[in-house]
């Protein structure tokens, strides 16, 4: 486990949104009083022979504001029962969860109805929107739960609405909607209290792969525009990649590992992860810092530290010359050459050798 | 020798698992014993008298307590059960005035007409429009060809103050269901507890409901009410708790997530997106109020079943048969009715954001009809009523065709009775009168372990030694033989008829619509015709109840048929079976647990019919309840109702764990 980076990281940005500490969720009769037991590591034989089902084990993380928190895990890893436990839609047998410097389970029902209404936001797999009213009446209908008016809530909704693109179908039902459509609907839904954390539980697997793709960009558009606090659910590694800033990897109700899509490709904490990133396009992922060479005497121009590969190297590679790799402040870092990037475009997993770099150098079409 | 010794070893060592087959030859050994020395062990062949608990009479005695001593305190128990009384009498005075009677001024001779009630053409054309909205002009006009039969037939008085009685106990049946409902969803302790009750209040017969409320509140339209909505409410409740449970788990959490209060996410998510579902149950606590509305006229709703039973008692045949179209044709628009808007799609866009009068056109057209008929009524008398000089009465016709069928065929109806008689019925009634009762006892519990285990062995055991013990143990066995009897001919019809339905998409609508329409009549309406040709007795009896209990084999066979995956039938086909070996080497051994959850059915509504068929003279338990009923006799009435209730229990529970079996070893489940 390396929960290690995870602090230093914690360490260096303030504030926190949402932190999970320690948080376990097993089912079956017991539990509680297992878990109160041996409160050391605990293994997964050791809870089936207790006849308890573990959906979450051990978990901690950090959600930072502003950040797109990923959680990603095959079916029945607990990524699902995870987030409905950091907001107490399924009560964790043990642990604890901050909210903003708040506990979250020690929070008597009205205050966390009242936290609910405000400041969480919730997209579900499924859409889940309410099939007797219509788009309107869903997105206005945490306003109205709050006790809002119906002038200004609807106000409020129809500017939603207008947001995510459904400008004019604020009177169609959610049975006269495309798939895509519907989670719009959800997203806006989620949106109209403006909540300071938003909790998206695999939004765009029930939609065709065209269409995901559009919610994505979508997905990516809104939060430019907003800068919500994310926590992110999906079984799709690509999905995770593409969104996310830092992503989480569950295993068997246990968090494998916590980084940046470029942590997790280039330093996988075992087999389990290489084995979701050996298939990505290391270009999207990898940094320019991440494959730089030392400052070079003559520069063909200037790439920053923090770029993708994919982003720089259709430049880098129709020079001869490297470029300069400068960082947030201007400083030179490093120098990046063809032959830092073609490696990864062809996507060789090490420093290529001397007889790869030849082959993949010689027929440079000029 | 080894080759003689291992299949001895092996029957030897297979012993442990036909334990139970040798627990069945010990039983039919001691059976067979006991029935040859029945003269030496009196008490094995008939339960002794002396030993029976007198339950009926403990209960006889509790009730006349609660009724004149028991006090809660602040008020009695009979106060409260007069105001109860006090509270129903008040809408059902006002819906009857509406529908039937008329609101006026003064009491007896001195009474003067303030408002009439709601003219004949007035409620034709209301319920048209109302089929109209709900699904299209097909429907409005079935609804008003029904209504209009019963004006031009006159029916229609008759038919009003039944329809007032329904309209008031179908809101209060489906309220309590669904405050019920939502509570047992709520509470899974609550849970627990209804469901026994449940179970109980929808297999203990409906004569047996009657016998309390009789004692309790009398004779007249709000005891005949009260029983209404005391039997149609269980289904509402069960329809809610699943309908509820039903809700996606999302939509649930969706509602918690955006800070919904309890209040606010019953109220505001799960009872709106149960809406579809509950909407079935609200249909059938329409269709059993009108069939309980039918039989409490026993303790004096009054309408059509009124007319139906003394038609019955006097054997007007014409009259009978009339009044039974009536109720036919009233429970088939009721149904189609609440069916239609139960199935009604939700609103379609762009509707919300026109005016009022464009949005409620029918609303509008209905207060409109509705307000323009009361007025010309004031005016004109044939508004208001229907003019009598053009009645219709078709009574004379059906009295000719029966006596023309009994003038003709009765050599022949009677032979097919004789025959059944002898060869069947006789036979079957003579071995189970005379089986011990210890056997039948054992018997039941050996089958309860060997499907459920010990739990359903003791389970059905005790509810099959309760017969004994409160002395009804031959009214059963009479009971047990006539279901028996009539469940195996509906069977034998049911199950044929369910499979050529099942291959035949044209046989399929057809049969479809004649079982829905089976199924929608009210269980009185069978005696009529079945009375006429064959008279009263156990094969009148036998008759009304396939008749009645027919449907459900149909529509399993049918579905189980259906339900067999295409595949299946495929590799079956591309092994070069002809069709007959399809059908009978894998299309029915797969949907055989389909059809005996059909056959269950059955059983459960022959058992209900049974009850009722005392009216035409068996002699089982039904008999029994119908003669507690005519004398109050609580404490009969509830035990016999009883007894009725654990047969069809026991038969519910057997079958349904043998289902539950075999699913599992096919991997169904």
């Amino acid at each position: 486990m390396s929960a290690e980076p995870q602090v230093r990281i914690a360490m260096s940005e303030p504030e926190p949104m949402l932190e999970c500490e320690a948080v376990w969720k097993l089912f079956g009769d017991g539990a509680g009083r297992f878990l109160d037991r041996r409160s050391a590591t605990v293994s997964l034989e050791e809870l089936h022979a207790a006849g308890l089902i573990p959906a979450v084990r051990d978990a901690t993380l950090w959600v930072r504001e502003g950040e797109i928190f990923v959680i990603m895990g095959l079916s029945g890893s607990g990524k699902s029962t995870l987030v409905r436990c950091m907001s107490r839609l399924i009560e964790p047998t043990a642990g604890q969860i901050l909210f903003n410097g708040e506990d979250l389970l020690a929070m008597p029902e009205k205050k966390l109805i009242e936290l609910r209404r405000h400041k969480m936001g919730m997209v579900f797999q499924h859409f889940a929107l309410l099939p007797h009213l219509n788009v309107l009446g869903n997105v206005a209908f945490p306003l109205e739960v709050q006790g809002m008016a119906r002038a200004e809530r609807e106000r409020r909704a129809l500017e939603v609405i207008e947001l995510v693109g459904l400008g004019g179908r604020e009177r169609y039902y959610p049975r006269e909607l495309s798939g895509g459509q519907q989670q719009r609907v959800g997203i806006a839904r989620s949106l109209a209290v403006e909540p300071w954390i938003w909790f998206l539980d695999e939004p765009f697997s029930a939609l065709d792969p065209l269409i995901r793709r559009e919610m994505q960009d979508e997905f990516m558009r809104l939060q430019s525009m907003l800068r919500k606090t994310i926590v992110f659910i999906t079984h799709d590694f690509d999905e995770a990649i593409r969104l996310a800033d830092r992503i989480a990897i569950m295993k068997d109700g246990a968090i494998i590992q916590i980084g940046t899509p470029e942590d997790l490709v280039t330093r996988p904490a075992n087999g389990y992860v290489a084995d979701f990133t050996r298939e990505i396009p290391r270009a999207k992922v990898l940094s320019v810092r991440a494959v730089m060479s030392a400052p070079a005497e003559s520069t063909a121009g200037e790439v920053r530290a923090d770029a993708r590969v994919q982003e720089v190297a259709i430049a880098v590679t129709a020079e001869d010359t490297p470029f300069a790799v400068l960082d947030e402040h201007g400083a030179v870092v490093g120098s990046l050459g063809r032959e830092d990037v073609l490696p990864v475009l062809v996507g060789l997993e090490k420093p290529p050798s001397d007889s790869a770099r030849h082959v993949s150098m010689s027929p440079g079409p000029r | 020798m080894t080759i003689a010794a291992v299949p001895r070893g092996g029957w030897l060592a297979r012993i442990p698992a036909r334990r139970h087959a040798v627990a069945w030859l010990v039983l039919l050994a001691a059976a067979t014993g006991a029935h040859l020395g029945r003269e030496a062990l009196p008490g094995v062949a008939v339960y002794p008298e002396s030993w029976i608990v007198p339950l009926r009479f403990w209960i006889s005695d509790l009730m006349k307590w609660l009724v004149n001593d028991f006090d809660l305190g602040l008020f009695t128990f009979q106060e409260m059960t007069r105001s109860i009384a006090w509270l129903l009498e008040w809408p059902l005075r006002a819906a009857q005035s509406l529908f039937a009677e008329g609101f006026s001024r003064g009491i007896g001779r001195d009474a003067v007409e303030v408002v009439p009630r709601v003219p004949w053409i007035a409620l034709i054309v209301l319920c048209a429009l109302m089929g109209l909205s709900a699904r299209g002009f097909g429907l409005a006009a079935l609804v008003a060809g029904a209504l209009l039969y019963l004006a031009v037939f006159g029916q229609w008085d008759s038919a009003m103050v039944t329809l007032a009685s329904i309209v008031i106990a179908v809101p209060l049946g489906a309220g309590a269901g669904l405050l019920l409902g939502i509570a047992g969803f709520r509470s899974a302790r609550v849970e627990r507890l209804l469901a026994p009750v449940l179970d109980l209040m929808q297999t203990v017969p409906i004569f047996a409901y009657l016998v309390p409320v009789l004692f309790l509140f009398g004779f007249g339209p709000v005891a005949a009410l009260i029983a209404t909505v005391i039997y149609a409410t269980p289904p509402m409740v069960r329809v809610t708790m699943l309908a509820l449970h039903q809700v996606p788990a999302e939509i649930v959490e969706f509602g918690r997530m955006a800070g919904c209060s309890r209040r606010q996410l019953l109220w505001k998510v799960l009872v709106p997106s149960a809406r579809p579902s509950l909407m079935v149950g609200i249909n059938q606590v329409i269709m059993l109020s009108l069939n309980m509305v039918i039989i409490a006229s026993m303790i004096g709703a009054g309408g059509l079943g009124y007319d139906v039973l003394t038609s019955l008692k006097r054997l007007r045949i014409g009259d009978g048969v009339e009044a039974g179209l009536a109720i036919t044709l009233l429970a088939i628009a009721l149904d189609r009715l609440s069916q239609a808007f139960a199935d009604r799609p939700p609103p379609a866009h762009g509707a919300a954001a026109a005016p009022f009068f464009r949005r409620h056109p029918f609303l509008i057209a209905a207060v409109a009809v509705l307000a323009g008929g009361w007025l010309v009524g004031f005016v004109a008398p044939g508004v208001q009523d229907y003019p009598e000089s053009l009645e219709v009465s078709t009574a004379h016709l059906w009295s000719d065709l029966i006596k023309w069928i009994n003038v003709n065929f009765y050599d022949h109806l009677e032979a097919i009775k004789t025959w059944l008689l002898f060869n069947l019925l006789i036979p079957v009634k003579r071995f189970l009168t005379t089986v011990p009762w210890p056997a039948v006892i054992a018997a039941v519990a050996i089958a309860g372990h060997r499907l459920g285990g010990w739990r359903l062995a003791m389970l059905t055991g005790t509810l099959a030694l309760f017969m004994a013990v409160t002395g009804n143990w031959e009214k059963s066995m009479i009971t047990v033989y006539l279901c028996g009897v009539s469940v195996l001919i509906a069977s034998c019809i049911g199950i044929p008829v369910g499979i050529w339905t099942a291959g035949n998409d044209r046989v399929h609508r057809v049969v479809q619509v004649v079982i829905d329409t089976l199924q929608t009549l009210p269980s009185f309406v069978y005696l009529i015709p079945v009375v006429m040709l064959f008279r009263v007795g156990d094969f009148s009896a036998l008759i009304a109840v396939v008749a009645y209990a027919v449907a459900p084999a149909v529509r399993y066979t049918a579905h189980g048929l259906r339900q067999v995956p295409a595949q299946l039938i495929e590799a079956a086909t591309a092994a070069g079976c002809t069709r007959r070996q399809t059908l009978w080497k894998v299309r029915l051994p797969i949907a055989l647990p389909e059809i005996m959850l059909g056959i269950n059915q059955t059983i459960m509504l022959a058992l209900s019919m049974l009850v009722i068929t005392a009216l035409v003279g068996t002699r089982d338990l039904g008999q029994e309840v119908y003669i507690a009923l005519t004398k109050a006799d609580t404490g009969r009435g509830i035990v016999a109702g009883l007894c009725v209730a654990f047969i069809a229990i026991i038969a519910d529970r057997l079958i349904r764990a043998w289902v539950q079996r075999r699913k599992r070893e096919m991997g169904l489940d």
